[in-house]
């Protein structure tokens, strides 16, 4: 059996009175794929997004139930969020690499953590390109500004950009959701190389994007997990209908 | 054919403002030109006044000018900035405090720069400068009087809403995504303001600067009470001392000069030089305004 890293015990989240969350339980394994599919505001977005605690950055959000990541409740009231975030890193929909050139995007996270030698700082810009598969596209253009590149070399910065703080876990919101089919591809690849060291959470409207690329593949459906399995089981006998129709283009 | 005809009425008449704008414009440049070209020359820039300004140069009132919207600058931007990020990155949207912020800024925006003359005179000097005298200085006056430290800091008063707008506007600008990508890195949040947040608004925070600066260089009624002088034979040497400024000086050769005709041409120029400072300021503001709405975009 594979080792546990993420606990959701009875989760709800609330946007002032309106309930987004419906107390949600699951378990996500160490070092796989977990895909969250589901319709458009099913909540598999807001409910990635209470992993690394980005909700806290919304007004009046409230959250009950637990999450733990190495059986540690991050709602603890002793929890630093800070610290939290830099185990687990974030990718965006939209790609967001800052206004900088490709090297700074990269040493942002290592600079904050107060790296400052550069010798170190240049072997860690070097590694986490590499470990996106992107080094041998970017090696000569370390100083060019990151807002020039593609959609899809933009995303795979942002994603070396999340490598170099050295996280366990990685979400993903919809990653490739903006980007070519090559671009896609390209991504996907790295998910399937990069899940030898991480944790991968992603939240994709692509099903075919959760079969070829996902181990476990959990279903929602207006703010309820409805259910999670092995990708290859929810894909070719589900156990609920609604997750049978939805996978079957029935509706969604 | 009634209502064509109300169109081609209505359409004149904004001609017409139009029209009239561009002719105010005009004519205050020409007048000012044709009067003040011809007696502005090297000499005029860099030497004092003479004869009872009737002859000489502006040099004293330039370097004044110049010295108080220096000051005026250091007090007013990081103050400027520092309510900015507040009201950008740290107040909530709604909460009663930022509200209070932001009517403050917008009152503090139209007050009459009278006010702002008469406030310098009663709180700078009357109040602090005074007892200033009194604790530091055994009651001797040295700081209870009109100074260039405290005309500009009433000019900062007056330019703070300025420089705390256009700040904010310019943080604004900086998208959520980009906030987002720095905290999921593990930023703090004064981490992802100075090092994301900020260098993004660099142009916001020049423009602010710069509309701060012309609209106090060219200011008279805040300093006409609180450090601005007639005539000095000398440039100021230290913070308490008074100091001349272009805009006074018009006013005073316009007003309180013996021979209003001989210093005519002077007045001319100075009103020039004063016009030329601000109106290339401005134009600099606009051109880095334009960039951040291009890059808003």
């Amino acid at each position: 059996m594979e080792d546990l890293k993420v606990k959701v015990t009875d989760l709800s989240l609330f946007y002032g009175n309106n309930q987004a969350l419906k107390n949600i339980t699951m378990d996500i394994p160490e070092k796989k794929v977990t895909a969250f599919i589901g319709p458009s505001g099913c909540g598999k977005s807001t409910f990635l997004r209470t992993l690394n605690r980005m909700n806290d950055l919304i007004d009046n959000v409230r959250i009950e139930g637990e999450v733990l990541i190495d059986g540690v409740n991050i709602y603890d009231r002793d929890i630093d969020v800070v610290n939290l975030r830099k185990k687990i890193g974030m990718i965006f929909q939209k790609s967001n690499p800052f206004a900088k050139s490709v090297y700074e995007n990269i040493a942002f996270g290592p600079k904050i953590n107060g790296i400052t030698q550069k010798s170190r700082l240049d072997e860690i810009v070097e590694f986490s390109l590499k470990q996106a598969a992107i080094w041998d596209e970017m090696k000569g253009r370390l100083h060019n500004s990151a807002l020039s590149l593609s959609g899809g070399q933009q995303q795979r910065i942002c994603i070396a950009r999340s490598l170099a703080v050295n996280p366990e876990i990685i979400l993903m919101d919809e990653p490739a959701s903006a980007l070519d089919p090559i671009s896609t591809g390209k991504i996907e690849e790295l998910i399937h190389d990069l899940k030898q060291k991480y944790t991968i959470i992603i939240v994709t409207h692509n099903m075919q994007q959760a079969a070829r690329t996902s181990d476990l593949t959990a279903f929602f459906y207006l703010g309820e997990l409805v259910e999670i399995n092995k990708t290859e089981i929810i894909f070719s006998n589900p156990g609920k209908k609604q997750t049978e129709d939805y996978i079957s283009g029935r509706f969604g | 054919m009634n209502r064509n005809r109300k169109d081609i009425i209505i359409e004149s008449l904004t001609g017409i403002s139009v029209l009239l704008i561009i002719f105010i414009i005009v004519s205050i440049l020409a007048i000012t030109i044709k009067g003040g070209w011809p007696n502005l020359s090297w000499k005029f820039l860099v030497e004092f006044p003479k004869d009872g300004m009737t002859k000489g140069g502006i040099f004293p009132a330039i370097v004044g000018t110049a010295l108080m919207t220096l000051i005026m600058t250091i007090a007013a931007v990081p103050f400027g900035v520092i309510t900015a990020i507040y009201l950008a990155e740290y107040a909530k949207e709604n909460s009663v405090f930022a509200k209070t912020i932001r009517f403050a800024v917008k009152t503090l925006a139209v007050v009459p720069s009278i006010i702002f003359g008469l406030f310098g005179l009663g709180f700078f000097i009357g109040f602090i400068g005074q007892n200033m005298d009194k604790i530091f200085n055994g009651g001797v006056m040295k700081w209870g009087q009109p100074s260039i430290l405290w005309a500009s800091l009433t000019m900062a008063l007056l330019t703070l809403p300025v420089v705390i707008v256009s700040v904010e506007e310019a943080i604004r600008t900086i998208p959520v995504e980009m906030r987002e990508a720095s905290l999921a890195l593990g930023a703090t949040k004064w981490q992802t303001i100075r090092r994301v947040v900020l260098p993004g608004s660099v142009t916001g925070i020049l423009t602010g600067t710069i509309l701060a600066i012309s609209r106090g260089a060219g200011e008279v009624a805040p300093i006409l009470f609180t450090g601005a002088a007639y005539y000095l034979a000398d440039l100021p040497h230290s913070l308490s001392d008074q100091f001349m400024s272009l805009g006074y000086h018009i006013y005073i050769m316009s007003t309180q000069s013996s021979n209003v005709d001989a210093t005519l041409p002077i007045q001319f120029a100075t009103t020039l030089v004063l016009l030329l400072l601000t109106f290339s300021l401005n134009a600099v503001a606009v051109v880095l305004r334009y960039r951040i709405r291009q890059k808003a975009k």
